[in-house]
């Protein structure tokens, strides 16, 4: 089984973190990772902004970049909706058709492009991947793994069955938090105060951290969690999974100020 | 009058920002739309086959849409044949005319209504004032905006912005210049501010002579026009009046009576969470005989205002599957903070922002603005009892928006220019799309933020101050994942990526 893993461009600039945790979980459970150095971007800001032909281009090198393998694993709902909903779409439309096209290949790649809980609890058959994380989580379904992908209850399943962690229930859990891409900008006035109602909705649980698959949509919360000076962390959901009893897989992020991972005692 | 009118508003940005600061709003808004959204829900839930009721009522929206020339002829031979009267408005100001000379040939100078989005949409109210005619809203949410002087922010619920206590106020200072006075003492309780308005109605329905309705739906096969509503006004105006409009967006009708049975489970508990809703009244054409019941004039005003140039556009016309329940308005995290006024349009909400942009174009700033008004969290498609892909429909629109193209205006086959104010956007647009070309650019960025992530303000400027105004920015590790991996990995000897690099630089060779 041959493996990539598509990090998406905000975890590899920003939460490099969030890549070494997938990588690290995807590992412990046998999985040989590759990553190639030629991916980038999928092209969701650009195709969601209205610049669907500034998306081409990158729809068609993810296809190159990624064709040679059976699956490819992303630790982002919204990264891997862009690729399964319209990179076969927007090939379609800008690579016209045939068999072994490129739009054939965006659409082959596509179907074999998996969120990292869909890619744990579907293809390998885990629920279990032997986590330790001491902390009470919430967690926030972002929108698109939720609604495009139905990622359903698989990262809840997972969560479930990380040991020492108490998961407790987030009050209005399937409204969008607000960040939405450009429109955090655009609409910054609505999509802030739907940020501030998901954070009071947050800090109302007693959480120590919010878990999301998406770290677009963590930047947005922990951005304003860090605004209201709130203690609650936010925290990708492979950094709660790649974290053992032996500690942390990804020393020093926690150190660095981006989410939280590791026991009590390092992100303390 | 309820003079008000949507013209002239800035774009949704501006109006949605004074909105979130208006915390009385946002509570009633809050209010009123979490209590049906979760009645909804439950209503839904009842019926083991919704997901193919929905696909069937979509099913023959497209099937009807496809050929809505042959069942529109079709209607109009059987309203015409029951003896109803026919026209055909092609905009606003033709429907508005056509209705204003109907009405004054009947000498009344009164109208009573039944709520009706199309003629909300087309200002008739406005129109036939202009005429020397008024026109009473029946609907008591329409009763409440049009005495506050007010606009509608709801498609369902056209006051849900008001509160008991102000709806007390409208009618205690407001009631008395339109007719019989809110009776001393009147209280916020429910019951007796829907008396008060009761009794001011009741005197209306017995005097008017002419009503004005709109439709849910037309059955081509009978010539049958349907209202479903929840008040019993639209019953008295539908029934007591000697003549009666009603003005119809062409893409209500549908092909037979059986396909009614779809859309009377879809609509209701789409709408109010109803089973079934209290009053659906149908019509075919005119009573006929002394002692009928129902006008003994009928008139039908087909309104197209925009629809077939909607229509014209493969990926957008789903929007006119619409049958205005207002689930998405209600499940809509952006319009209950944003409110309906800033959508500027009969049409609010999520439904709105892919409405109004095709029906009124994109040329306005505010039009342009609007399908940039939802942050793509698709609750509406999920909700949507016609499952219209309310989410692909705006991006499809925000490309139009930004990128101009072909679309269809007023008929005709047309090159739409982009919209003003776009050009950093793009150009930044481009930007990215050239470094995420080019991994060695992208590489290059990342280790300089990286290298200077010490110096990086806090607040940022520009376009970025939007962001740190309410949010704080990320800090920039030390190192991006890419560097780790070839750190750690050490695969950067003419391996894969040398390999991958070849690969896309072979294969990209067709590129623009």
């Amino acid at each position: 089984m041959r493996v990539a893993l598509f990090v998406t461009c905000v975890t590899d600039t920003l939460y490099p973190g969030t890549g070494r945790a997938a990588l690290a979980v995807l590992e412990r459970l046998g999985v040989e990772v590759d990553f190639p150095l030629t991916q980038s971007c999928c092209g969701q800001p650009q195709f969601n902004t209205g610049y669907r032909r500034e998306t081409e281009p990158l729809v068609r090198r993810f296809a190159e970049v990624f064709r040679g393998y059976d699956h490819v694993v992303t630790p982002s709902g919204s990264c891997a909706a862009m690729v399964r909903e319209n990179h076969p779409r927007i090939a379609a439309r800008a690579f016209g058709g045939g068999a072994a096209g490129t739009a054939a290949e965006a659409a082959g790649v596509a179907s074999r492009t998996y969120e990292l809980s869909e890619f744990l609890v579907d293809v390998l058959g885990v629920t279990d991947v032997g986590a330790y994380y001491p902390h009470t989580v919430t967690y926030h379904p972002t929108c698109h793994g939720l609604r495009t992908l139905g990622l359903g209850d698989r990262p809840r399943r997972l969560l479930e069955n990380v040991r020492g962690l108490e998961l407790v229930e987030l009050p209005g859990a399937q409204e969008c938090c607000g960040f939405g891409g450009t429109f955090a900008v655009k609409n910054a006035a609505v999509s802030a105060a739907m940020g501030s109602d998901k954070a009071r909705g947050i800090e109302s649980t007693g959480a120590q951290a919010v878990c999301a698959v998406d770290n677009s949509c963590l930047m947005h919360i922990g951005g304003i969690l860090a605004r209201r000076g709130s203690a609650v962390r936010p925290v990708h959901l492979a950094e709660i999974l790649a974290s053992t009893d032996a500690g942390t897989v990804v020393d020093g992020t926690a150190a660095e100020g981006t989410p939280a991972n590791g026991t009590e005692e390092e992100a303390r | 009058m309820s003079g008000g009118t949507f013209l002239g508003m800035p774009p949704f940005p501006e109006a949605a920002a004074a909105a979130v600061r208006d915390t009385r709003l946002r509570g009633n808004l809050r209010h009123a739309t979490g209590t049906i959204r979760a009645k909804r829900a439950q209503a839904v839930a009842e019926l083991p086959d919704w997901a193919r009721l929905r696909a069937a009522g979509a099913a023959i929206k497209d099937r009807t849409l496809r050929h809505l020339d042959h069942y529109l002829e079709r209607l109009e031979e059987a309203v015409t044949a029951a003896g109803g009267t026919v026209h055909w408005a092609a905009d606003a100001a033709e429907a508005n005319r056509i209705v204003t000379e109907l009405v004054r040939a009947t000498g009344e100078s009164e109208v009573v209504k039944v709520k009706s989005m199309a003629t909300q949409e087309i200002g008739l109210n406005a129109a036939l004032e202009a005429a020397g005619i008024r026109a009473y809203e029946t609907d008591l949410a329409e009763l409440i905006v049009q005495l506050g002087d007010d606009l509608p922010s709801h498609i369902l619920v056209p006051a849900i912005h008001r509160n008991r206590g102000e709806i007390r106020d409208i009618f205690r200072s407001e009631m008395g210049s339109w007719g019989r006075p809110a009776p001393d003492g009147l209280s916020d309780e429910p019951a007796e501010l829907a008396e008060a308005a009761r009794l001011h109605l009741r005197e209306k329905f017995l005097r008017a002579r002419v009503g004005i309705s709109g439709a849910n739906f037309m059955v081509a096969e009978t010539g049958t026009l349907v209202v479903v509503e929840s008040e019993g006004n639209g019953r008295m105006c539908l029934t007591l009046p000697e003549t009666l409009i009603s003005v119809v967006g062409i893409e209500k009708v549908v092909p037979t009576w059986r396909d009614l049975e779809v859309f009377l489970q879809l609509l209701p508990r789409s709408s109010t969470a109803e089973r079934m809703n209290p009053y659906t009244s149908m019509w075919t054409g005119a009573a006929d005989a002394e002692g009928a019941d129902g006008p003994r004039d009928f008139h039908l005003v087909l309104l197209d205002n925009g629809r077939t140039d909607a229509l014209a556009d493969t990926v957008g016309r789903q929007a006119l599957r619409c049958i205005r329940c207002s689930a998405c308005l209600n499940v809509c995290p952006v319009y209950e903070r944003a409110g309906g006024h800033a959508y500027g349009s009969a049409y609010p909400g999520p439904i709105g922002a892919i409405l109004t942009p095709q029906l009124r174009g994109t040329a306005s700033g505010l039009d342009a603005s609007l399908p940039y008004a939802s942050s793509l969290c698709g609750a509406c498609y999920e909700v949507c009892p016609v499952a219209i892909d309310i989410p692909q429909v705006l991006v499809h629109l925000r490309e139009r928006v930004v990128e101009g193209g072909e679309a269809t205006v007023r008929g005709r086959r047309t090159t739409v220019r982009p919209a003003r104010g776009h050009a950093a956007e793009r150009a930044a647009m481009r930007a990215a799309r050239w470094v995420f070309e080019h991994p060695a650019a992208l590489r290059a960025g990342q280790r300089l933020a990286s290298r200077t992530r010490r110096l990086h303000p806090r607040r940022l400027p520009g376009p970025g101050r939007a962001w740190t105004a309410s949010r704080e920015l990320p800090e920039v590790p030390a190192e991006s994942f890419r560097d780790w991996w070839r750190r750690e990995r050490g695969d950067d000897g003419g391996g894969r990526e040398a390999r991958g690099e070849r690969e896309a630089r072979g294969e990209r060779g067709g590129d623009r």
